[in-house]
């Protein structure tokens, strides 16, 4: 919360706190004003309500994530509880015009990760005949722990027609691979691929809209959206102190993922390194979305012990079938009646374990999501997956390749969305995400 | 299409005998609102009530011991089992729901998954007697013999109606009586689509046989009928993802035509084995199972992307539905009457829906001809009929 904001115990007032410069106008700052406002209109007993949230939400929207530093945040960072990402394609412009759009998109999420509004102006200031630089809907709301984190997808540096748009043909690395063909994949173009993607995180929908409208409009002429997805509810905890949340299934998700403790996990299966091969990727990751569609009527029909054997894992406490609590490894070694398995052979906790994966793991950091419904009257319901690891083809496409054959899932999910994108290192205070490849 | 093989064998982990203690579904739950809770532990097995009063039961059964265990509720008898749980892992619950006649039982768990169990206790239910259906056993019974035989029956007829149809394919003549492969495609897999999930408990047979295009890993052979449907209904260029469709050869279709037919005599040699069985909530998970194959892949046109047939597969699997119901039918009746009546209302609207469409002898209207209503308006009808249709088993069973 902010400095400004007038304590309970704080008379009525009737000179509003005063307004901050009008250049670099904090959100926050200017939340305090709205509030000193609402005292001044002498609204009296409503006030300790209307400006004082629970202090557990006003706690998670207080947080502020650096947007400079060794590695994008957005990837380790403790998975705020929604998404806005949209992938992007880029216009018929030069080398020189694409590291501009990469500059101007980083000095706008530089201020917007802070709480400040984009441009020089913001949102309500500047000269009186132009629009404002930043739309304002996120005027008077916290950072709430708002990351933005870009990525290069492969026809940034090879275009379908395998022409070198960008002199960065050379570059490209060898983990950025096109995706396979996974059985059952349902894949709509106008879901998938994309030159440049950004993720943005927040645990305000609003301020991750936001994030995302205000650096589409920056983009204008030079990249334009190809697809993007809202998610309203994560679906991975990325650390030890976050409760694992549940997927659209019914079922925790995420409880065996990565976690941002585990540093020595995260260093050697998350960040790119110097001797991967593309040494400008040193300190980045490797992302994959897949939009996977979940047919969650007939899941909804399905008996309890069938949900439980497909995932493996209890629907309640998400201890694994061999025994213990959510935390417990799986045992899956563990039989039950007549020498079968405890954890079904298909089960999904079993084909995605790091044990039958040759101990390739991945930073999850999916949503949940429902788009509306469909023409037949169902949810268009899912999960937007996303996984960060430090090459997808050690990690996402065998484990994925694995699932696909035999998760006993499948039956219920299908894939209709795809992307895949090397997400950089973070920038050097005052530069910009992509200066390690373009330079500068 | 899809590999569902848990479906038949998770169905195959309920017992029959659970059967003859537990009833209706309807009625009052609220005795069971208190559960009796359970610990097995490594060295007891400690029921928080020694006597309840009849009706629905519910005991909550943790393990607290270290291996699997399980739990008994037994007859006065000692031996006859009215209740289980089963493969209960060290640290997990599980519910038992049963219902429970006055009388004198016994409550037993067993660690480790043998022997005569520990902690043996008795236990007594009071109250009025409940109203239970007669001796199902013998329903039970004559429902799978009955299921079996007309798995059997369906099986033979596919395996003569796709001989007549890879012949037709084969040498792009005619069948016998006139027909072309591409007008035998569609009502020869009926005999298919009425009995998939017994196919799909067959593990590798169903992918061998019907997978799609889409379903295939990519360095795997695509085999079965929609490969052949493929080259039946050729697609356009922009169809195929751009590139030209290229017809099979002469040897291509040969090929997959004798692989269609292999395979499809080991489906009939695996339903002809004489040890093949069905268990009661198998017949009621796979009618469940049919009109789901119906929700996922027929209703959107998936199934039959080149041919547009999904009429066909939708009216197979409802009837193979209907059969695996009817066979259940009297039992269910017994245990939850409205249920029983809800389910023959909306089997019989979905079917009048559909029959507006055509029907197998005379062909339906192709998939791709429907309008965005006319679909909705058949998805309304699978979901009404599949809700209800999901406490099949749970019914029988419970």
């Amino acid at each position: 919360m902010s400095e400004h904001e007038p304590s309970p115990e704080q008379p009525d007032t009737s000179t509003p706190a005063p307004a901050p410069a009008k250049t670099g106008i904090s959100r926050r700052g200017l939340f305090g004003l709205a509030g000193a406002g609402i005292v001044g209109a002498g609204v009296g007993a409503a006030l300790d309500r209307f400006v004082l949230p629970p202090s557990a939400s006003a706690q998670e929207n207080a947080a502020v994530y650096p947007f400079f530093g060794p590695n994008q945040s957005g990837i380790t960072t403790p998975a705020q509880d929604r998404l806005h990402f949209a992938s992007f394609d880029v216009a018929d412009i030069t080398r020189d015009e694409l590291v501009g759009l990469l500059q101007d998109w980083s000095a706008a999420a530089a201020l917007m990760t802070q709480g400040k509004q984009a441009g020089t102006y913001g949102a309500v200031g500047g000269p009186y005949d132009a629009p404002p630089d930043d739309t304002g809907e996120a005027l008077d709301l916290p950072a709430s722990g708002l990351t933005i984190t870009f990525g290069f997808g492969p026809t940034l540096f090879t275009d379908s027609s395998g022409a070198d748009r960008f002199g960065i043909a050379a570059d490209r690395p060898a983990a950025l691979v096109d995706l396979p063909h996974f059985p059952a994949d349902m894949l709509q173009d106008t879901l998938s691929g994309g030159d440049l993607c950004i993720q943005a995180c927040s645990d305000d929908p609003q301020v991750a809209v936001h994030a995302i409208r205000n650096l589409s409009r920056i983009a204008f002429g030079r990249a334009s959206i190809r697809w993007s997805q809202l998610g309203f509810g994560r679906t991975s905890s990325t650390s030890r102190a976050q409760q694992t949340p549940r997927n659209l299934f019914g079922f925790k998700d995420g409880t065996a993922n990565i976690k941002s403790e585990d540093t020595g996990v995260v260093d050697d299966q998350v960040w790119a390194s110097k001797a991967d091969g593309a040494a400008w990727m040193a300190g980045g990751s490797y992302l994959v979305a897949r939009k996977i569609r979940m047919t969650i009527e007939t899941w909804d029909r399905t008996s309890l012990r069938e949900q439980e054997r497909i995932i493996g894992r209890t629907k309640g406490e998400g201890a694994p079938y061999s025994g213990g609590t959510e935390f417990s490894e799986p045992d899956f070694a563990a039989t039950g009646q007549g020498g079968a398995p405890l954890i079904d052979e298909a089960a999904h906790v079993r084909l995605s374990h790091p044990d039958q994966n040759a101990g390739a793991q991945l930073l999850r950091r999916g949503y949940n999501f429902v788009d509306g419904n469909d023409d037949l009257g169902r949810l268009n319901a899912g999960l937007f997956f996303i996984a960060y690891q430090r090459d997808p083809r050690t990690q996402f496409i065998p484990i994925q390749m694995n699932l696909a054959k035999n998760d006993a899932m499948n039956e219920y999910i299908r894939h209709v969305g795809s992307g895949i994108f090397a997400v950089p290192p973070g920038a050097a205070s005052g530069s910009y995400v992509g200066a390690t490849l373009f330079g500068g | 299409m899809k590999t569902r093989p848990i479906l038949i064998a998770a169905g195959a982990a309920i017992t029959m005998f659970a059967l003859a203690g537990c009833v209706p579904n309807n009625a009052s739950t609220t005795d069971a609102a208190a559960a009796i809770t359970v610990d097995s532990s490594a060295t007891d097995c400690t029921v928080s009530a020694g006597t309840a009063t009849s009706g629905t039961l519910k005991f909550s059964v943790t393990n607290s011991g270290d291996q699997v265990t399980e739990f008994y509720l037994l007859a006065e008898d000692g031996l006859r089992i009215v209740g289980e749980v089963e493969n209960v892992g060290p640290g997990i619950s599980r519910d038992l729901v049963v219902q429970a006649q006055p009388g004198d039982y016994f409550t037993v768990c067993k660690p480790g998954m043998v022997g005569d169990g520990i902690g043996r206790s008795s236990f007594t239910v009071t109250g009025d007697k409940v109203q239970l259906a007669g001796d199902v056993q013998e329903q039970v019974d004559q429902a799978a013999v009955n299921y079996v035989a007309y798995v059997k029956d369906q099986v033979g007829q596919l395996v003569t109606g796709t001989q007549a149809f890879v012949d037709a394919f084969v040498s792009d003549t005619p069948s016998p009586d006139g027909k072309t492969a591409a007008e035998l495609y569609a009502t020869t897999r009926a005999n298919y689509e009425r009995i998939e999930p017994v196919a799909e408990s067959f593990g590798d047979l169903d992918p061998a046989i019907d997978f799609r295009e889409a379903d295939v890993p990519a360095e795997d052979e695509w085999t079965g009928w929609h490969r052949i449907e493929k080259d039946l209904f050729p697609p356009t260029a922009d169809e195929n993802g751009g590139t030209e469709y290229v017809p099979l050869t002469a040897e291509e279709r040969t090929y997959y035509a004798d692989k269609l037919v292999s395979d499809t005599q080991l489906l009939y040699d695996a339903v002809n084995d004489p040890d093949y069985t069905v268990s009661i909530d198998a017949i009621a998970n796979g009618a469940i199972g049919l009109l789901e194959e119906v929700a996922s892949g027929k209703i959107t046109g998936e199934e039959e992307i080149w041919s547009h047939t999904d009429l066909w597969d939708f009216q197979a699997n409802l009837e193979g539905a209907k059969v695996a119901y009817e066979g259940v039918r009297d039992i269910v009746e017994t245990k939850d009457p409205d249920l029983v009546k809800t389910l023959d209302e909306r089997f019989a609207s979905l079917q009048d829906t559909l029959a507006e469409y055509g029907s197998l002898n005379s062909g339906f209207t192709y998939y791709d001809e429907l309008t965005t209503d006319q679909v909705k308006q058949l998805a309304d009808g699978v979901n009404a009929l599949s809700e209800p249709l999901s406490q099949l088993t749970a019914t029988l069973v419970g």
